[in-house]
Parts: C-alpha cells; sequence; structure tokens
C-alpha cells in the first residue's frame, strides 16, 4: 500500500514535464502559437525564443526527471536503509555553479545585437508617422507634401495605419494622456508610449497584409478596445492611399474662417496641435 | 560553552501567571476583559500575533482567490451573465462593465501582494517560527510586534472600504503607473478608491517595517546559547535576509507612495509631464516624469518579489530535509546563494521596464543582472535535488507540498529567462507569458511552500495534526487544477495574448483563444472549491485532530523540543545548541537523528557504543 501510494506521487511529478512538453506540442496544433511574423528583425527574436526553449526544454525535462526519479527510487517504501548522511560536495556546488554562469552569461553576450538592432540602431531619417496614443485610440498623423511633421498640412487619422513595405519605417511614438504601448504581434514590435516622451520605434514589413494593432499597457476602463488596424502594402499603393485620404481631407476640413463665423469657435482639426508639448 | 542557569526568565514568569489568580473573586468581568483582549487580541506573545496573521491572511486569500475566479470569469466568457455575484452589477443587466474588470484585476494583485503572501511569510510564519527556531522566548520588540499586526487593519479597511466608495476600488493596476493612477479624471478608480489604495499600501509598510526591525534584531541578538550564525536552519536565514531586503528597499515605495498622494491631492507634479491632459482634464503641476515612478515603484517591488519567495524556499529546505531524512545538501552554497538573489536583487529592477520608454542601453546592464539572478536560483534548485538524492523519503502532505514548490519553481525559474532576454520581451512583455511566469513564482511557488509550512508546523501551532488523507486529497486537486490554469497560460503568451484586457477576441489574433481560456477558468474554479477541503480539516484539525507530542516529525530545530502548543515563552526549559540543524541520518547513533540541543556526549556514547 504504502509502495502504491509512493508510485502514486512519483508518477504525479513526472506528468510535469510529460504533460508540460505536450502541451507545447499540442499548443502549436492548434494555432496556438507565435503568430505569423511579417517584419525584418523578427526572425531574430523568434530565433531566440526557440533557442531559449530549447535550452530551458532540456534544464526542465532533465531536473523534473530527476525529481521523479528520486522520488521513486528514495521512497521510505523501497526501504534501501537508512539516508545517506552527506552534507554536499565541493565539487558538484562548483559545476553546477560555472555551467549555469556560462551559459547564462554567453545568452546574456548572443541577445545583445538583436537588442541593438530593434531598439537601439535607429535609421537615420525623418519620421514616416507618429502614432499618438489617446483613451482609447491610437492618432496618426501622416507627414503632408513638406514631408515634415507639425506643419499645417499633415495628415490626421485615426486607428488606421497604412505603411510602405520593404523600406525602413520610422515612427514617432507619444501618448496625450496615460501610458499606452504600441504592440504589433506580426512584427514582434512593442513599445511604450509615455506621456511627455518622443520614443523612436523602427521595423522594416516584408509581408504585405493587415494586421492587428494592440494597446499593450493598461490605459484604463477601455483599454481592451483601444484597438487599431495596420496595413502594409506595396510603395505605390501606399502612395495611392496617402494621396486619397488627403484628398478626403482637404475636401471634409471646413476652412478656420467658415468655421469661426458659424460657431465662432477653433476648428476641432486644430486642438490637437495645440496640445503640442 | 558556559553553563546555563536552570532558573530561566521563563519559569519565573509562568510562577508568576500562577499566582495571578490569588487576586481571587475580585476579578470582574473588566478584569476578564482586559485580560482576554491581552491575551488574545492585544497580545505581544509573537506566536499569537503570528497566528493572527495567519488567520488574517488566510481570510484575504479567501477574498484574493474569488477576485481572481471573477476576472477568471470575464476572461472566458466575456460580458456574459456573471453568476451568483451578477446581482451585484443590476444596472448592467448582470453584466461586468469593463471598468469592473480593471478594478477586479487590480484588486486581486493588490490583496493577494500585500495582504497574503508578504504578511503570510514574514509576519505569520516569520513571527512564529523566528523566536521559537532560535531558541528565544519571544521577539526583541513585542511591543512593536504587536503593532506590526494591528497597523495592518487601517490597510485592510483602506483596501476594503475602497470597493465601496465613488468609482469603486483602484483600477490602475497594482503597479499604479501614473499617470493613470495620479490623474483623477482618467479612469473612475482613479478617485477616491486610489487615495484609498496608497494609504493602505503606506500602512502595509509601516507593518512590514516594524516588523523587520524586530526580525533583524532578534535573530543577531536573541539565538540560545551555542545558536551560531552558521547553525541557523533555513528558515532564519531566509526570514533574516527578508528582513534586510524589506529595511533597504521599503523606505523607497513608502517615499514614492507619498509622492503619488501629493500628485494627486495636493497638486504636485512629480509624475505628471507639462501639459498632461486625461480625458479632457488637465493634469496637475507638470514638469514630472512617469518613468521616475516606475524607478521607484520597481526598487521596492523587485527586491519584494524575492520578500515574497525566500521564507518559502527557507522553509521548503527544512522540510525536504525532514521528510527526506537527510542533511541539507551544501548548507553554506544555500546560505550564500540567498545572500546572492538579496544582494542581485537590489539592481535588477529595470527589467520591469524594458519596454518602458526607458532607455534601452541602460535596459542592456539590467538584462545581465537578471541573467546572472538565474544562477543563485539555480544553485538552490540543485541543492534540493541533493538534498532527497540517497535520502529516505517520507510522503507526508507536507512533503509532497515541499517537492512540488521544487518541481513548480523550476518552472517558474525557467519561464523568467524568456523575459530576462530583452528581444523575446519585445513580444512577450504584459502578455499572458508573464503572468504564467510569476504566478508559477508565486502561487504553484510560494503558496504551495505555505501549505507545506501550514502542514508542517500545524502540530506546533495547534498542539494537534492535520488530517492526512484529505491533506492529500488536497495537495492532489491542487496540484493538478494549479497546473491546468497556469501552465496553458504560456502558450496563451507565446500567442502575444495581452494581459489586462475585458475582452480580447475581437482582435483577429487572439479570437481563436476563447476555448483555451474557458479551459483555464474551469480549471480555476475547481483551485479554489478546492480549498473548502483545505479549511475544513485545517478548522475540525485544530480542535479534534490526533493530538500531537513535542516532536512528531522527528525534526531537529529548536521549535520542536518546546511543548506543543509552546506556552508563554516558549521554552520550559533553555534550549542550548550542539550542532547544525540538519543532523539526520547520523550513523552509529540510536534512532535517525540528532537533534540541535542533543548533548554532545550522547553522540560520543552512541559513538563508543558502537565501536565496541
Amino acid at each position: 500500500m504504502k509502495r502504491f501510494a509512493a508510485v502514486f506521487w512519483s508518477l504525479l511529478f513526472l506528468s510535469v514535464p510529460v504533460l508540460g512538453v505536450a502541451t507545447f506540442i499540442v499548443g502549436p496544433a492548434y494555432d496556438i502559437w507565435l503568430p505569423r511574423d511579417v517584419s525584418e528583425h523578427g526572425a531574430a527574436v523568434d530565433g531566440l525564443f526557440y533557442f531559449i526553449l530549447a535550452l530551458t526544454g532540456v534544464v526542465f525535462i532533465a531536473t523534473e526527471m530527476v525529481l521523479f526519479w528520486f522520488i521513486w527510487k528514495y521512497d521510505e517504501s523501497k526501504s534501501n536503509g537508512p539516508g545517506r548522511y552527506v552534507h554536499g560536495s565541493h565539487t558538484l556546488e562548483v559545476v553546477w555553479t560555472i555551467i549555469p554562469a556560462a551559459v547564462l552569461l554567453f545568452l546574456a553576450i548572443y541577445q545583445m545585437n538583436t537588442w541593438a538592432d530593434v531598439k537601439m540602431r535607429r535609421p537615420n531619417m525623418t519620421p514616416t508617422v507618429e502614432v499618438v496614443g489617446r483613451q482609447f485610440e491610437w492618432r496618426l498623423r501622416y507627414p503632408g507634401r513638406d514631408g515634415m511633421l507639425g506643419t499645417p498640412d499633415d495628415l490626421h487619422l485615426v486607428n488606421d495605419l497604412h505603411l510602405p513595405i520593404d523600406e525602413d519605417i520610422l515612427i514617432q511614438l507619444k501618448s496625450m494622456d496615460v501610458l499606452h504601448s504600441f504592440f504589433l504581434p506580426n512584427v514582434r514590435i512593442k513599445q511604450d508610449a509615455v506621456p511627455g516622451m518622443k520614443i523612436p520605434v523602427w521595423f522594416k514589413a516584408r509581408e504585405e497584409g493587415v494586421f492587428d494593432i494592440v494597446c499593450a499597457e493598461l490605459c484604463g476602463w477601455g483599454h481592451y478596445k483601444m484597438k487599431g488596424r495596420v496595413t502594409f502594402e506595396p510603395r505605390e499603393a501606399f502612395d495611392r492611399w496617402l494621396e486619397q485620404k488627403y484628398a478626403e481631407q482637404e475636401a471634409t476640413q471646413p476652412s478656420v474662417s467658415d468655421v469661426a463665423l458659424a460657431s465662432g469657435a477653433l476648428p476641432q482639426t486644430n486642438q490637437f496641435a495645440n496640445n503640442e508639448p | 560553552m558556559s553553563t546555563v542557569e536552570p532558573t530561566s526568565p521563563v519559569v519565573q514568569e509562568s510562577s508568576q501567571t500562577s499566582v495571578a489568580p490569588s487576586h481571587g473573586h475580585a476579578v470582574s468581568t473588566a478584569g476578564r476583559l482586559s485580560t482576554f483582549l491581552s491575551t488574545y487580541v492585544f497580545s505581544k506573545d509573537h506566536k499569537v500575533i503570528g497566528l493572527q496573521f495567519l488567520f488574517s491572511t488566510l481570510l484575504w486569500f479567501l477574498v484574493g482567490g474569488l477576485l481572481a475566479l471573477a476576472v477568471r470569469w470575464q476572461v472566458a466568457w466575456p460580458w456574459s451573465d456573471v453568476p451568483v455575484l451578477g446581482k451585484l452589477f443590476a444596472q448592467q443587466g448582470g453584466q461586468m462593465a469593463p471598468e469592473f474588470y480593471t478594478m477586479l484585476f487590480t484588486m486581486h494583485a493588490t490583496v493577494m501582494i500585500f495582504l497574503v503572501i508578504i504578511p503570510i511569510l514574514a509576519g505569520a510564519f516569520g513571527n512564529f517560527l523566528i523566536p521559537l527556531m532560535i531558541g528565544a522566548d519571544d521577539m526583541a520588540f513585542p511591543t512593536l510586534n504587536m503593532l506590526s499586526y494591528w497597523f495592518m487593519w487601517p490597510a485592510f479597511f483602506a483596501f476594503g472600504a475602497s470597493f465601496f466608495v465613488e468609482g469603486g476600488a483602484a483600477s490602475s493596476g497594482w503597479t499604479s503607473y501614473p499617470t493613470l493612477a495620479t490623474n483623477v479624471n482618467s479612469s473612475p478608480g482613479s478617485g477616491w478608491g486610489q487615495t484609498l489604495w496608497l494609504v493602505g499600501l503606506t500602512f502595509v509598510g509601516v507593518s512590514s517595517m516594524l516588523g523587520s526591525v524586530n526580525y533583524m534584531t532578534t535573530i543577531i541578538l536573541m539565538r540560545a546559547p551555542g545558536m551560531t550564525m552558521f547553525r541557523l536552519p533555513m528558515t532564519i536565514w531566509a526570514m533574516f535576509i527578508t528582513a534586510v531586503l524589506q529595511a533597504f528597499a521599503l523606505p523607497v515605495l513608502t517615499a514614492a507612495g507619498f509622492m503619488q498622494l501629493a500628485d494627486r491631492t495636493i497638486g504636485t507634479g512629480f509624475f505628471s509631464p507639462e501639459g498632461n491632459i486625461v480625458n479632457n482634464a488637465m493634469a496637475g503641476a507638470g514638469g514630472g516624469q512617469p518613468l521616475l515612478w516606475q524607478h521607484l515603484f520597481w526598487f521596492y517591488s523587485h527586491p519584494a518579489v524575492y520578500i515574497m519567495i525566500l521564507p518559502a524556499m527557507g522553509m521548503v529546505s527544512d522540510i525536504l530535509t525532514t521528510f527526506a531524512r537527510k542533511p541539507l545538501f551544501g548548507y553554506r552554497p544555500m546560505v550564500y546563494s540567498v545572500a546572492g538573489i538579496a544582494g542581485l536583487g537590489f539592481i535588477v529592477w529595470g527589467h520591469h521596464m524594458f519596454m518602458s520608454g526607458m532607455n534601452p542601453a541602460l535596459g542592456v546592464t539590467f538584462m545581465v543582472s537578471t541573467m546572472m539572478i538565474a544562477l543563485p536560483s539555480a544553485v538552490k534548485t540543485f541543492n534540493w535535488l541533493g538534498t532527497i538524492w540517497g535520502g529516505r523519503i517520507q510522503l507526508t502532505t507536507s512533503m509532497l507540498f515541499a517537492l512540488s514548490f521544487v518541481s513548480m519553481f523550476i518552472i517558474g525559474g525557467l519561464s523568467g529567462i524568456f523575459m530576462a532576454a530583452t528581444p523575446v520581451d519585445i513580444f512577450i512583455h504584459d502578455t499572458y507569458f508573464i503572468v504564467a511566469h510569476f504566478h508559477y513564482v508565486l502561487f504553484a511557488g510560494t503558496a504551495m511552500g505555505v501549505w507545506a509550512a501550514i502542514y508542517f508546523w500545524f502540530p506546533k501551532m495547534f498542539g494537534r495534526t492535520m488530517n492526512e488523507f484529505w491533506g492529500k486529497v488536497h495537495f492532489f486537486l491542487t496540484f493538478v487544477f494549479l497546473n491546468g490554469t497556469f501552465f496553458t497560460m504560456h502558450i496563451l503568451g507565446a500567442v502575444g495574448f495581452p494581459r489586462r484586457l475585458a475582452d480580447a477576441y475581437h482582435y483577429e489574433t487572439f479570437h481563436h483563444l476563447q476555448p483555451l481560456n474557458a479551459f483555464m477558468t474551469y480549471c480555476a474554479i475547481g483551485m479554489v472549491a478546492t480549498q473548502i477541503i483545505f479549511a475544513v480539516n485545517f478548522f475540525w484539525s485544530m480542535f479534534y485532530g490526533p493530538v500531537a507530542g513535542r516532536n512528531p516529525w522527528n525534526a531537529n530545530t529548536l521549535e520542536w523540543t518546546a511543548p506543543s502548543p509552546p506556552g508563554h515563552g516558549n521554552f520550559d526549559y533553555q534550549p542550548v545548541v550542539y550542532r547544525g540543524p540538519y543532523e539526520y541520518s547520523v550513523p552509529g547513533i540510536e534512532g535517525d537523528h540528532l537533534m540541535q540541543t542533543d548533548p554532545p556526549n550522547r553522540a560520543a556514547a552512541a559513538a563508543a557504543a558502537a565501536a565496541h
């Protein structure tokens, strides 16, 4: 009876590595896994993810198996006699300190280049678009014909981001009110938007398509619905879209004098420009 | 070693108490009331204070668990009618409003961290065990100790009352990031709820600080004769280093809390930039930095992560040796790795801020230190495995929980490496991957360690043992359900499923994840329901469990030489310590272990007998 109990409990501990590995096999089979990556740097990020997964997977399986085996083998019902009177082993301590230390140090150095590519080596160019988080929408501002942000001919849009593929994109990320986080799951990009800061975000998209923009930093009650869409398209299509949007804005935007006559107030579209820090 | 006077202060004190009834029938109801109050309510006895902490935190554990279920309900079936609680939101037709959901997960984390994990480890077990395990009759400062418990009550009231103020309780996450938290107009919970949250946090901080000063002093000054620092059980080492961490990290959080309070109430601008407009309302003075709060907050809250795990590691080390009947493998490396975790713990806080807009070059230094802090954790894990290797393992309920602590901590430790790798963190930051990680460390780790400790020290606390059969049922169901709930979060995080979203299924990337979330919620419900078994076992055993002797587990440490439960003043004789705490399976002696108090002549006599 006691042996039966020991077998039962050790098998329960064996189920941890078995079901753990199974989860990581069954999940991807049901598409519960890394979403499609359309960016240039994403392969490096995912590669590092898989590398760490393999590394930690081996350690996970090995240590959990050892734990299972010790419970199985050294349970008192097996009556192996008294426990070993051992207080430790200097050699073992040195071995299992130095090996993990070397692996961790390697991992630390190995990843630096990818991090630098994504967050430190900013391309030398003017911003493609400015993205401003605001409860609970993404406000977008493209430089108009003059190619400069902050001039009267800027194009203002909300949540509908279009970007050209196969070229460097530089986004200037800001927030009007609280923290937000600009998360493009399919581009492996995430960056908090911080009130009072202009933070550059850059990447290069490789494939066409329409993808989610998710807010990944709690920004209030409507955090869950702060959703945008990003459309990656070839340069010509992007230019056409930009022209069309620009024409729409010019057509619907009343001139300052019209509105001032009608209501005595400044038009809404200018409010944002006035908030420039 | 000097000889010890047989008449310890303990004996004198108990003789005084026995004289007390000679005042006779003059004891009025008021007198009896004041005796009752000073014995059970405003007690200065470390054991009573420890139990007060234990009962309070277990009660809040229930509250936190129910909050978690409500969170899980919304994640699995967004906007569906909430069972039982639905009547509370009649104005929303029985559904949960998104602002209510943000409040739920904020308060779930707040309750679990500040009212459960930190006080149950340091407050309950720290208080109960420190004097008993070092051979002292009480804490160094009994009055401070009493105050450390009673300062929790204003916090209980502040957090509890915040649910009922206009706008509800705090809802800017347990991290309270400005400007969401500093600007009263930014969300419904950023009004009175957030102010009360800051008040509650301050009181919790005061309580922790009073405790930490007391623990350090007691451990340094009040050890029994012969109890050198390197004869201390791992539990005490962990409590000591935890107290040091608290003493150095907590003032920063307290100061930051007051700064945020000032931003909210008297219009300062520590954390708000100039011209900040939230919800069309102007923020305070401006000129501040939202990132400043994150630095100050994590300067405390990262060491706090270790405050929330180190004592559990210590207790598990003691339980593993007792039931493996083996000396702890590598006692000194274990002590050094706890110290190493604590030291490194002060220079890794920036890993919470890789995506925050902090200088990415600074992120690299935090990445390296974070990678290195995995090392002492790895050393500890290997030593635990070394401890049970070649043992004679007794699979009691307590041992099963302790073994599962090791098993689960491996998962929590390894998943941390993913977040420490900055490029991977870009993708998994603020997703369910991190939720999986910290639940593996804090629930599957610490909470399992706490259960191991409750089953282990219950006989010392109440003089009776808990029911083993129902204890094992409790263990089995908790273990299965917790893995069902939390392991699946890893693959959810791999999809990038963000945390803190009331409904993520309208995103194309996440719309197919609802069935998995429903499965996790079923497991979470099972996990909370399982705790009914624990609660019944706990209270039933308190009154009807089999009576335990002084040392039901044949353990070595000093608390097992005291009566169960120990009276006021703990020991009926002055314990004198002759050796370290892990002398199990000692060859050539009668029985298989030498307690710390067993005089050396016993060991010598046994050795001599064996030689003949």
